[in-house]
């Protein structure tokens, strides 16, 4: 993609929209992030697409001065890529919640990661069904007792980044909507990212689920439980940096700095070909409760979906000539009646 | 088999205006590849044909039962024809159960060849006859050829590297020679075809190659083959022809309506029978800069054909019955959106899986209503294999030039049967308009939904356009400035318009057409895949001076401007269909006419007589 030097601000991707979400809604804070990095990505706004399906996030794609497509529930991967394919060219990014890409999409979801579509996806996760007004959601807690679930939820919730890593996306991060810097930082990477890019972006509803993301956004708790992954550090974390991650047989593990020796700390390396790494840090956690990883997962270069098309479509121009319809209507063979 | 030397002393030759022959085995016998290869050799001898392939949803159905049976029908003629023939004047049967499915169906002193290894105790029972069909006197009213080719078949490959069972694979190769022999149909054809197809097994096309003579020679050798027949060339009109079936031709025609356009195609679609050979065949040209994406699901399919209309290319989704229901929520999008796209529905048997492989035409209700909200769009049919052709592009220039969804119906018998088509001169075929813009539209800037004064579509401003930036979605748009809007009046506005929108291509289209009979009171009217039975049984019944006649639609809405009027003209009006009645319910409702139906929903496509039948009796009554 053609990067181009614009003197972009943060209004130039702001709509004529009037914005609304309640609120107090983390959307808020995500929406200023985005465009103020949109203003910084260096490409220009015609070739940014926002397609979104249904949901709160959903929104979002009137509210960016880009080209947008709100869309149908659970499908803007299956949208997504049909703009992707058709245009290479083209910066496409998806905004979505946890209903819409985990419950009613999570399909099309599976199947654009493992296909590599050149897509940025960003997945707002409140844990909650806002637009609904409240009913539990895939990434919900178990026990969660929700206007349809008043006697708890007894449903395990998906662990997102592990349903990403287990579809090899070749890019997977986790954020949270507080943190302007780490949006900022994860949705950089992963629009340099060649390929899809899935982000999950704890966000908080403050109506149907406040205080879902306490433990990792209160003043104790961010500085707590946040495991920052920074490619080609060790993963150390904890009020005093007290605490590392370890990979032992294969399997991510907390443990007291004192009891171990640093050398033993695990050095975060996005770039393993293997997911199983990423996967084993993606189970740290089961959902924000505690120690949580945050930060970039997962970062590997393989072709994308889209260049293996265009490169069939050249060969075949090369082996075959661009395509006449004479040529065409004779394939079969022909005759003549005279 | 005796041993004497070939000879061709006592050979006459009857030549004979069109003979019906079908090929009836095992599923895993290859009677479609029997068929096909009779069928392209007739064709490059200049016959007019048309075709009639019947096989079970099953790949490899159980073996020797009726179930199993897999059958492929053509009719080969020296004048213009336009179906596979009602009954077969020659039976090609590989076993005992392709006997019992289709004997009933043998004209009487038909020709039947059986292949006579097959019968054995045991695959006579598995068919369900209690005695040898071949001594209980039920084969009396037909002339039998008894051929044992199972045993040719092991002869003629001794030699050969193939051994064991698949020696047996190439049976139906001693069909095809004999059948050839006996109407005098040259090898050369399908031996070049087979030299090709087995290009990398040379011992399979060789071992095929000899089963195919020995199958010619057996003709020669055995004195009852000795009368033999030849259908001369059809006076066609002049030109060059090919050979297509109705996914052919439609593929042929999204490729063509997309060049028409000046745009790219991007053909979605999810695997389903009958309509998978479309993607099948549009993924082999790709330089044509044809994208074809198979996605993980019909409403992926939809979806991404959605996506792809919206950036600019000549989108297509292609499906049967089950998946059009899968695809309704998201047509429903392209109707609100505004985008152009063709959804392409090969029809078959419903509901739910139904009978995948067999024609019906009963999703045309669900064409026109299955979507929630009120949500219109074009329907078109197609009728022919040929017609496919150019009824895609006609698809393809509606839906760009209105922004609209269309809907174009085929059925299984009209996607897989084939017949001779002429082919057009390129420089013929309709330019197509579309509605893509570079530039602001009004003073207030770029309105996405300001609409063209004539054709009341919107502009279609593709995303890489600098300055056109704008956002669409389900939710309802205001007028002009297709913002959310959930003003009360507006969408009463945006909903007549949607559906003013899509009448007013009534005056766009091709008007209806009658032929047969002028002072006839009577009206054949049907749409889709029965127009060769519908217009065969009418011309016979004109020959036999009864007056009657017809016209087919092509467009199911909106109907050509003129259709009221011609209907008017008629005291009664007979509409022939594939369901329990669809389409008389829309012309009952539309033009308060008191139509008459002929249905049926058997599995198999109406014979001309069937309807020769059927329309002479409500003309009676």
């Amino acid at each position: 993609m053609s990067k181009v030097p614009i003197n972009y601000k943060r209004k130039d991707f702001q709509s004529d929209q009037e914005v609304k979400w309640c609120p107090g809604c983390g959307d808020y804070t995500l929406l200023a992030s985005v465009q103020s990095f949109m203003a910084e990505m260096g490409i220009s706004k015609e070739k940014i697409v926002f397609v979104s399906g249904i949901g709160c996030a959903a929104r979002f794609p009137y509210y960016m001065n880009t080209y947008g497509l709100h869309s149908i529930h659970g499908r803007a991967p299956a949208v997504a890529t049909g703009v992707s394919v058709s245009n290479p060219e083209l910066s496409v990014w998806i905004v979505s919640g946890d209903g819409d890409s985990l419950s009613i999409g999570g399909n099309h979801l599976i199947h654009a990661l493992r296909k590599n579509v050149n897509l940025k996806i960003l997945m707002f996760n409140n844990q909650i069904y806002g637009l609904t007004k409240g009913q539990y959601s895939p990434t919900s807690e178990e026990g969660k007792k929700t206007k349809s679930s008043p006697f708890g939820s007894v449903e395990m919730p998906f662990n997102p980044m592990s349903v990403a890593l287990g579809a090899e996306a070749s890019f997977v991060a986790r954020s949270i909507d507080m943190d302007r810097d780490l949006t900022a930082h994860v949705l950089e990477e992963a629009s340099k990212h060649k390929g899809s890019a899935f982000i999950e972006i704890y966000q908080n509803c403050n109506v149907f689920n406040d205080h879902a993301f306490e433990q990792l956004t209160s003043k104790e708790g961010r500085v707590a439980n946040r495991i920052n992954l920074v490619h080609g550090e060790k993963v150390i974390f904890g009020a005093e940096d007290e605490l590392a991650v370890t990979i032992e047989d294969g399997e991510a593990k907390i443990v007291k700095r004192a009891d171990i020796d640093d050398s033993q700390i695990y050095v975060h390396d996005t770039t393993k070909k293997n997911p199983s790494v990423a996967f084993s840090l993606s189970r740290l956690s089961h959902g924000p409760y505690g120690p949580t990883p945050v930060g970039v997962f997962r970062q590997v270069e393989r072709e994308t979906y889209n260049e293996d098309i265009i490169g069939q479509i050249e060969s075949a121009k090369e082996a075959k000539g661009d395509g006449k319809i004479e040529q065409l209507i004779r394939s079969l063979g022909t005759w003549d009646v005279n | 088999m005796d041993n004497k030397e070939p000879s061709l002393e006592n050979k006459t030759v009857e030549s004979i205006p069109a003979v019906t022959i079908r090929f009836a085995g095992d599923s895993g016998d290859g009677m479609q590849l029997v068929g096909t290869r009779f069928t392209d050799t007739s064709a490059l001898l200049g016959n007019d044909l048309a075709t009639l392939p019947s096989f079970p949803a099953e790949i490899r159905a159980p073996q020797g039962t009726i179930a199993g049976v897999s059958s492929f029908q053509v009719q080969i003629a020296d004048f213009d024809i336009l179906t596979p023939g009602d009954n077969p004047d020659v039976l090609v049967a590989m076993n005992p159960a392709a006997l019992k499915a289709h004997l009933d169906d043998l004209t009487p002193n038909g020709m039947l060849i059986l292949n006579e290894d097959a019968f054995e105790e045991k695959n006579i029972q598995k068919a369900g006859y209690k005695t040898d069909p071949r001594t209980s006197g039920e084969l009396d009213a037909y002339r039998v050829f008894q051929v044992p080719m199972e045993k040719l078949t092991k002869e003629a490959l001794e030699d050969s590297e193939i051994t064991g069972r698949a020696v047996l694979r190439s049976k139906n190769m001693i069909a095809l020679g004999l059948i050839s022999w006996v109407f005098n149909r040259p090898l050369e054809d399908t031996e070049n075809w087979i030299n090709d197809k087995f290009k990398k097994l040379p011992e399979v096309a060789d071992a095929n190659i000899k089963a195919l003579k020995v199958g010619y020679n057996f003709g020669i050798t055995v004195e009852a083959f000795h009368h033999t027949y030849v259908v001369d060339k059809a006076k066609l009109p002049e030109g060059e022809y090919t050979n297509i079936n109705g996914n052919i031709g439609l593929s042929w025609g999204l490729i063509a309506g997309a060049r028409q356009a000046g745009l790219e195609l991007f053909y979605a679609s999810y695997p389903i029978t009958p309509a998978s050979d479309i993607l099948h065949e549009l993924s082999k040209h790709k330089n044509f800069d044809t994208i074809t994406f198979q996605a993980e699901d019909e409403i992926a399919a939809a979806a991404s054909a959605v996506g792809a209309s919206f950036t600019g290319k000549l989108a297509v989704t292609g499906t049967s019955g089950p998946g059009l229901a899968l695809k309704s929520e998201t047509i429903s999008l392209a109707v609100s959106t505004e985008l152009p796209l063709v959804v392409v529905n090969v029809q078959r048997g419903g509901p739910s899986t139904g009978l995948p492989t067999k024609p019906e035409q009963s999703d045309l209700m669900f064409a026109l209503y299955g979507r929630h909200g009120e949500s219109p769009l074009p329907v078109l049919a197609v009728r022919s294999p040929s017609h496919a052709f150019t009824t895609a592009i006609e698809a393809a220039r509606v839906a760009l030039k209105y922004m609209t969804p269309v809907i174009l119906l085929s059925d299984n018998y009209v996607a897989t049967g084939s017949e001779p088509w002429k082919l057009p001169a390129i420089g013929d075929l309709p330019k197509i308009d579309t509605n893509l813009t570079t530039t602001i539209n009004t003073e207030e800037g770029f309105l996405p939904y300001h609409r063209n004064v004539e054709t009341f579509a919107r502009p279609w401003a593709v995303p890489g356009t600098p300055g056109l930036e704008h956002r669409i979605g389900g939710l309802e748009k205001e007028e002009g400035t297709g913002n959310v809007s959930y003003e009360s009046a507006n969408h009463q506005y945006m909903t007549d318009m949607r559906a003013w929108k899509i009448a007013n291509i009534a005056n766009d289209i091709e008007p209806l057409e009658v032929t047969g009979d002028e002072k006839a009171d009577v009206l054949v009217l049907g749409w889709g895949s029965t127009y060769g039975s519908i217009t065969q049984a009418v011309n016979r019944l004109n020959e036999k001076g009864i007056k009657v006649a017809s016209a087919h639609l092509t467009f199911l809405n909106p109907f050509p401007d003129n259709t009221g009027d011609v209907l008017s003209n008629y005291k009664k009006v007979i509409i022939p269909e594939l369901n329990t009645g669809q389409l008389i319910k829309l012309v009952r409702e539309r033009y308060l006419i008191d139509a008459i139906g002929i249905n049926k929903v058997n599995a198999e496509p109406f014979t001309a007589q069937e309807l020769y039948d059927g329309i002479e009796e409500r003309i009676n009554e």
